[in-house]
């Protein structure tokens, strides 16, 4: 074996070192300085994100395992937009894991974090499906242990029983398709299964299209496979639902992407074209629709974040390099906004443990600044135009319109009738804050200064991804050199 | 006399499809998860008897079989793990109880 290959895998490679560093911190450095593990992860992450920014100016397209593991510029600069959001986590998590109750367990905390990490890492970079299950399941199955972490709350119980049974549920339905896409092209290889499927598509493959579909709308929380989502955002301790919401459901959606064009691409206008037409549709509005209802801040953005998924898929149904490059910047606006929100949401509960809307009125007369932010991500997620949410939706939308026949057409149509929906609900957070009469439930209080930071690093992607178009046409200049869609025909 | 591939197949498809029956009537948990090894199993063998049967030149489904059993058992400790908490903190481990957060 040619061991030369794992140079391939640098960004694995340096998850895994930041991994076993933190591990040995954890295990070897004495008591009185376990408290600074938070810190040191953080540290050392930010140290590897940025070394991940060096490679991405290196790296080129190189394949490693016989073909099981691809990297390319695409794929560096994803894995790289992702690692700014997991930045954003650990620098918000800080004041949790610095609690009593987090005392003995701060460390695994940290390690069950980047392990998920280099799980959806080999997801985006897998071009075989054993590796790509691998994965996966490295992905999802330490996040039913963090949704677990908070032991004392009874809610947090029930949200990781929920979660990992519908994990496993969800997971063993993409094997059963798996299996029939094996049993039809006889390899796992995405190529070769791409080049031996016959081009008239036979009923076994439909199916298998459809389980496969599921399993990863499961992980994706598309709609009807959404179930778990709001109960297991509420139950998390609020650190974990914002990693769930923005990094897992970014990596899932990029490595659905790769997988449909990559294995499947011959097939887009037979089969699952309308599948995910159908997806988008039903995830779109019935995420919205259902989020106007909520009470919960974090049941509300659960809600939010899978009609957010929705928009998300738009990129992947335009099947070509721009809605590629959309999908990216929209998983970076996104990661960007909701981590905004979700720090209000986590600096507001830790210190006065309050997380009803209404319990927000008046926020802003106590509490101005927390309020500010949680505006612009409100305003953000809408796509009101000077924030980055506004281009980020603007973008998917015209990639999805590229593809230029009337159902397309229709989809945006709705897509953009349920952004208006979308505005009403996310203005009722707006109107608590800054209108309604306020019993000023929340008294005015300093939130810590790592959550400060977390703040002013999403605030700051905001504004500044809202006004820098240069952004953009850089990840759509590095997505139209990409391999991935070169053998499509 | 070879066995032909259909007689692997249909037990596997109804593991399949009792795994998801059980799934989604059963109320106790630890049956749940019964039924989730079902499916599970169900998949693997549909793996290996393809490999066996139509591509006996190669070893991919055996692999995959091997990891995903690999997978499973991993699984299944993580939920039993997560069950003992519920029931520690429950006192009991039937889903109808685990109704606080809905809708």
């Amino acid at each position: 074996m040619d061991y030369s290959q794992f140079w391939a895998m640098k960004q694995e490679m340096g998850v895994l070192i930041v991994f076993f560093l933190v591990f040995l911190y954890d295990t070897f450095m004495p008591k009185r300085t376990l408290k600074a593990t938070a810190c040191f992860t953080c540290i050392t992450f930010l140290l590897f994100t940025v070394a991940g920014f060096f490679d991405f100016m290196t790296c080129r397209t190189y394949s490693a395992f016989s073909g099981m593991y691809v990297t390319s510029p695409v794929i560096v600069a994803i894995k790289n937009i992702l690692n700014l959001g997991v930045f954003i986590v650990l620098v918000q998590s800080a004041k949790w894991a610095n609690s009593d109750v987090m005392a003995i367990r701060r460390g695994e905390f940290y390690e069950l974090l980047l392990i998920t990490l280099f799980g959806m890492y080999l997801m985006i970079s897998a071009r075989h499906f054993l590796l790509f299950v691998i994965g996966l399941e490295s992905a999802s199955l330490p996040l039913a242990a963090m949704v677990a972490f908070d032991k004392n709350r009874y809610e947090s119980h029930e949200a990781a029983i929920k979660y990992i049974l519908t994990a496993v549920f969800s997971s063993a339905i993409f094997m059963m398709g798996l299996s029939f896409v094996y049993a039809l092209s006889g390899s796992l290889y995405f190529s070769d299964i791409y080049a031996s499927l016959s081009t008239t598509p036979s009923w076994l493959l439909v199916t298998a299209l459809a389980f496969v579909i599921a399993g990863m709308g499961f992980k994706l929380s598309l709609v009807p496979f959404h179930l778990w989502t709001a109960d297991v955002y509420q139950g998390a301790p609020t650190t974990v639902t914002s990693y769930l919401s923005v990094i897992s459901k970014g990596a899932a959606a990029f490595a659905l992407l790769v997988i449909l064009v990559q294995a499947f691409g011959l097939f887009y206008s037979d089969i699952w074209e309308w599948m995910l037409y159908a997806l988008i549709i039903l995830t779109i509005t019935i995420g919205n629709l259902f989020a106007i209802r909520q009470k919960n801040m974090k049941r509300f953005l659960a809600f939010s974040s899978i009609s957010q998924a929705g928009y998300i898929m738009l990129g992947i149904v335009a099947m070509n390099a721009t809605g590629m490059a959309s999908l990216m910047y929209y998983i970076l606006v996104y990661i960007f906004s909701n981590l905004a929100a979700f720090g209000v949401i986590s600096a507001i509960e830790n210190n006065t443990g309050l997380v009803n809307m209404n319990d927000y009125n008046g926020l802003y007369k106590t509490n101005p600044r927390l309020s500010f932010a949680m505006m612009l991500a409100m305003f953000s997620l809408a796509g009101i135009p000077p924030f980055a949410g506004f281009f980020s939706k603007f973008f998917i939308f015209t990639s999805a319109i590229q593809q230029g026949s009337i159902p397309i057409y229709i989809l945006v149509l709705v897509a953009l009738i349920n952004t208006i929906v979308s505005l009403y609900y996310y203005l009722l957070v707006v109107k608590a804050m800054f209108i309604n009469p306020d019993d000023c439930k929340i008294a005015p209080f300093k939130s810590a200064a790592p959550e400060r930071l977390g703040l002013w690093l999403s605030v700051a992607g905001i504004l500044f991804l809202g006004l820098a178009s240069p952004v953009y046409n850089y990840i759509l200049d590095i997505a139209q050199s990409s391999p991935l869609f070169s053998f499509i025909p | 006399m070879e066995i032909p591939m259909i007689c692997y197949l249909l037990p596997a498809l109804f593991m399949f499809c009792c795994g998801v029956y059980g799934f989604i009537t059963r109320k106790n948990m630890i049956a749940m998860l019964i039924s989730l090894e079902l499916m599970l199993n169900g998949v693997d063998l549909n793996f290996v008897v393809f490999n066996r049967y139509l591509f006996p030149g190669s070893l991919d489904g055996m692999m995959f079989t091997l990891f995903a059993i690999a997978i499973a058992a991993a699984e299944t400790a993580l939920a039993i793990a997560i069950i003992i908490n519920v029931f520690r903190i429950a006192k009991d481990i039937d889903v109808q109880d685990l109704t606080k957060m809905k809708f």
